[in-house]
């Protein structure tokens, strides 16, 4: 029975990844690009944890060590591209010409100079 | 021609993911697994989206694209390291993912100090 639930949750953090994959691919923009690829592929992964965790019985060694692999991610993950996408706006990367606001921009002043360029 | 595009890509993808899925695995396709045929589709489709991942790093036009697709690559490695360790029951692959997490955390945040600072340089 927790082996059942072990592969449903696996199975569903690959659906998320490779959802997430493709949105990496196929968006137009660094920022849209972080977005899907950095929430997808964290939920995916960190269901795949979760099924690892029930998958091989719950209080062993892999499980807990699953569980704490878990903390580290949710943890480290948000932060790691907020750091990148804050860096690539302050370094002057213009945000795609389809794009409605920039309110960082827009309070800070931050990010005017000359960039590489957006992405088309 | 955007359309083409599109419908090439799609057809692309959903075949490669029809033929992990559907394909009959040898029985000896892994050595000292449980339940072999579940785990050669779960890390083949891993391998898929790190295949992904790795045309965003070939291609990106900027140098933002090619950092944040390393560190979803590191990701999806801790994701494998967690189904390497679960279908051969061997928990030190955790230990590997752990200390990969923790490695593409630092290097990223060492990365976006380096593309906040090269507006000075030029």
């Amino acid at each position: 029975m927790l082996s059942i639930l072990g592969k449903v949750l696996i199975g569903v953090g690959l659906g998320f990844d490779l959802l997430g994959c493709l949105g990496l691919v196929r968006l137009p923009d660094v920022y849209n690009r972080l977005q899907a690829a950095t929430k997808c592929v964290t939920l995916g992964t960190c269901s795949i944890l979760l099924g690892v965790f029930f998958y091989s019985g719950m209080a062993t060694g892999t499980g807990i060590k699953a569980l704490l692999c878990i903390l580290f991610l949710v943890l480290t993950a948000p932060v790691a591209a907020h750091a990148i996408s804050k860096g690539a706006h302050n370094g002057g990367l213009r945000m795609w010409k389809g794009s409605v606001t920039d309110e960082y921009l827009e309070d800070t002043g931050k990010g005017e100079g000359e960039g590489e360029g957006a992405a088309t | 021609m955007r359309a083409a595009r599109w419908a090439l890509g799609g057809v692309v993808l959903l075949a490669v993911l029809a033929l992990i899925i559907f394909r009959t695995y040898p029985v000896e396709f892994l050595e000292n697994v449980s339940d072999s045929d579940f785990a050669a589709r779960a890390l083949y489709i891993v391998l898929l989206s790190a295949l992904l991942c790795l045309f965003r790093i070939a291609r990106g036009p900027t140098s933002a694209d090619r950092i944040m697709a390393i560190d979803i690559l590191g990701i999806l490695i801790v994701g494998f390291c967690a189904i390497m360790a679960a279908v051969t029951d061997t928990g030190w692959y955790l230990d590997i993912g752990i200390a990969w997490a923790l490695q593409s955390f630092i290097a990223s945040l060492a990365f976006s100090k380096y593309l906040e600072r090269r507006r000075f340089d030029a």
